[in-house]
């Protein structure tokens, strides 16, 4: 049963060195499966505590890849972010990962009050527990860079204490904020993110814990949907498809960034209700939870989700604005 | 037997035909590297041997104006035409997708998928992964897969969705058709499915490279990969790479390797590609992405597409296929037929 790894395929020594400098292991699937269920706590996810979400994501927000969060502003990305900060921190008799927790908190939006607030409302046993709270908050580095290269410079120092095993969740909010306010071109603004999206790849992936990076949206340039030259060559005969008046968002950072992360969650809100919607998704079905935002976070109002059809589950919506500023009101009021 | 016309002794004789050399044509027709490793004799052993070969079949067909005989490793479109048709395919387990291919994804061929993100490719590699599984009794390969991730997007709780719902399905069609022979029982466990899949892990477009240089040993050693798929092929070549003369030549490099690979071994090789916009008469398209020369590296070239709410696959570009688009679903079980009542095959 026993696979091989190369360097026990007797291939000359030059190469089997280079192999292993540059970490190419063979592995056969089950056994990673069978690894990451044996090793890694909670067999690779970090549960969100919303069950319809972590039922159709196999189990939380899984580790070693990239996972997006997009909307439009006040929708409720950084509640979400605080969170899961908090989850990661928690002993792992209550479900968490007991790890630290780094916050690259580039628009200075990380508030401790609100997270204390979270974590008081939604786990007051622990809470309420004496030093607990001190302890827990404790576990959350807070990171402000405030350009492109100092965030990099902050990822390789961040990277050894991934290897120490110590930090279990790494939240970059926001991606947008971080590329958008560098370069003026749209080129080398690609490059800049390309090589930066590779490098936070590779540290999801050497280190295998959750990455969770916030994305601003833009709002449509041009016309409709791009489409391919064979499709615009039939479309142009044809006048079926009714011109909408739906005016919508997309997702910062362009197709390239698209298609680098590796789930994809859009915080949308439609006619007054929010939702949020697992676009990209290569382990769920496209699902749409209806959400509000309370004392104690995110909160879903259906565990059961709606499934959505087609591409339209990757528009955003920003409708109903008054539904964002009830959330100012009801902050306020606790 | 032809072979017994060959002036070399009994023991070369006896391996000639333990390896499966039956004719004297199928060892004109391989090479002096291979003859060597199959049969263990030295090459120029090896070469003695072939060079018999070709005179003998080359006597057989000196009749008429063709003297120019069968180089070594070379083959009449006629023999090609014969190989071809037990050429295999490996099913996409979408039936409509499957026509349009011309029974699957055609074993000795590249063929590139491209879409933008969310459409699908991930989700197609691992059904193919799978499916090339299927044991010959159902109509499969029995073979393995070798599953290159560039981008982290391979979950194994999707893997194994996938596989029990194909070995689901397999007990469903024994029970169908094999309903007086109990023996037929489906004896595959969704594990020993994800033993098959042979899967590696590349960060760096050396390590591609690498890689893929490494995989003729690798495949060498394990005869029965009958499926190789990169996900994604694009990924590393698109971030930070400033010269583009080089990323060119890479690529062609690489894309010659990959199609040697899956003549010489009778495999699938299927690349799955990333979108990008390109400026064209004024407005922006859709394209797969790794520029206009790498287009021509593959033999087949298909593009997922949204076709209104529906995923739609459309051939773009195909030797021997017709430019036809069907569509397709992915649905918890894998990919699968698309549900809408509507649905017809479009002939481009």
């Amino acid at each position: 049963m026993a696979n091989k790894l190369i360097n026990q395929l007797g291939l000359p020594k030059s190469i089997a060195n280079i192999f292993a400098a540059r970490n190419i292991i063979t592995a056969k699937a089950l056994l990673l499966m069978e690894q990451r269920v044996r090793n890694e706590s909670l067999a690779g996810h970090l549960p969100t505590r919303l069950k319809g979400l972590d039922e159709a994501l196999c189990g939380g927000i899984p580790f070693g890849v990239l996972t997006e969060l997009v909307g439009p502003p006040g929708i409720g990305k950084t509640q979400f972010c605080l969170k899961l900060s908090l989850l990661a921190s928690l002993p792992v008799n209550c479900g968490g990962l007991e790890g630290r927790v780094i916050y690259i908190d580039v628009e200075s939006k990380f508030s401790s009050k609100r997270l204390i607030e979270i974590g008081t409302k939604s786990f007051p046993e622990i809470f309420h527990k004496k030093g607990m709270a001190q302890e827990m908050a404790g576990r959350i580095m807070i990171l402000r860079p405030t350009s492109l290269s100092e965030f990099a410079e902050s990822l390789h120092r961040i990277k050894v204490s991934l290897l120490q095993q110590q930090v279990k969740l790494l939240i970059i909010d926001s991606m947008a904020a971080l590329v958008l306010g560098e370069h003026d071109s749209g080129a080398s603004r690609q490059q800049a993110l390309g090589w930066h999206v590779s490098f936070i790849k590779s540290l999801a992936e050497f280190s295998r814990i959750p990455i969770v990076l916030t994305n601003q949206v833009r709002s449509q340039i041009g016309d409709e949907s791009l489409m391919y030259s064979f499709q615009a060559r039939s479309h142009s005969t044809k006048e079926d498809t009714p011109v909408t008046f739906d005016s919508h968002l997309v997702a910062a950072l362009g197709i390239n960034w698209a298609h680098a992360v590796t789930i994809r969650l859009v915080l949308e809100s439609k006619s007054g209700q929010r939702f949020i919607k697992l676009a990209k998704s290569p382990i769920s079905p496209p699902l749409a939870f209806p959400f509000n935002i309370t004392a104690s976070g995110i909160v879903l109002l259906d565990d059961n989700g709606i499934e959505m059809k087609g591409p339209e589950i990757n528009n955003i919506h920003c409708q109903g604005q008054n539904a964002l500023s009830n959330y100012e009101r009801v902050r306020h009021q606790l | 037997m032809e072979i017994g016309m060959l002036p070399i002794s009994a023991s070369k004789r006896g391996k000639l035909l333990a390896a499966g050399y039956t004719t004297l044509h199928s060892i004109a027709t391989t090479s002096i590297t291979h003859l060597a490793t199959d049969i263990e004799v030295s090459e120029s052993e090896a070469l003695e041997i072939l060079n018999f070969a070709t005179r003998n079949s080359a006597l057989e067909r000196s009749s008429g104006s063709n003297t120019n005989v069968i180089q070594v490793g070379g083959q009449t479109a006629w023999d090609m035409l014969n190989e071809e048709r037990f050429s295999s395919s490996i099913t996409t387990s979408c039936a409509d997708l499957d026509n349009i291919l011309g029974g699957g994804i055609n074993c000795k061929e590249v063929t590139e998928i491209g879409g933008v993100p969310g459409i699908g490719k991930t989700q197609i590699g691992i059904q193919l992964a799978v499916n090339v599984q299927i044991p010959l009794d159902y109509g499969g390969l029995g073979g393995k897969a070798i599953y290159i991730d560039t981008e982290g997007s391979f979950m194994v709780e999707r893997v194994l969705q996938i596989a029990e719902a194909c070995i689901e399905d397999m007990s469903e069609y024994s029970h169908h058709f094999h309903k007086d022979n109990q023996a037929y029982g489906v004896k595959m466990h969704p594990n020993s499915i994800l033993e098959n899949i042979f899967y590696f892990r590349v960060c760096s477009y050396t390590e591609q490279i690498a890689l893929v240089n490494y995989l003729d040993k690798f495949v060498t050693e394990h005869k029965d990969v009958k499926i190789i798929i990169i996900d994604s092929v694009t990924f590393h070549f698109r971030q930070d790479f400033e010269d583009m003369a080089l990323r060119t030549r890479l690529l062609g490099e690489m894309s010659l390797k990959l199609m040697k690979l899956a003549k010489n071994f009778s495999l699938a090789v299927v690349m799955l590609n990333q979108v990008t916009t390109k400026h064209v008469e004024g407005s922006f398209q859709l394209t797969l992405a790794l520029g206009d020369s790498w287009s021509h590296s593959c033999t087949n070239r298909i593009i997922l597409y949204w076709n209104g709410d529906e995923r739609h696959a459309y051939i773009d570009k195909s030797p021997s296929l017709k430019s036809a688009s069907a569509p397709y679903s992915v649905t918890s079980r894998g990919i699968r037929n698309s549900t809408s009542s509507s649905k017809r095959i479009k002939m481009v």
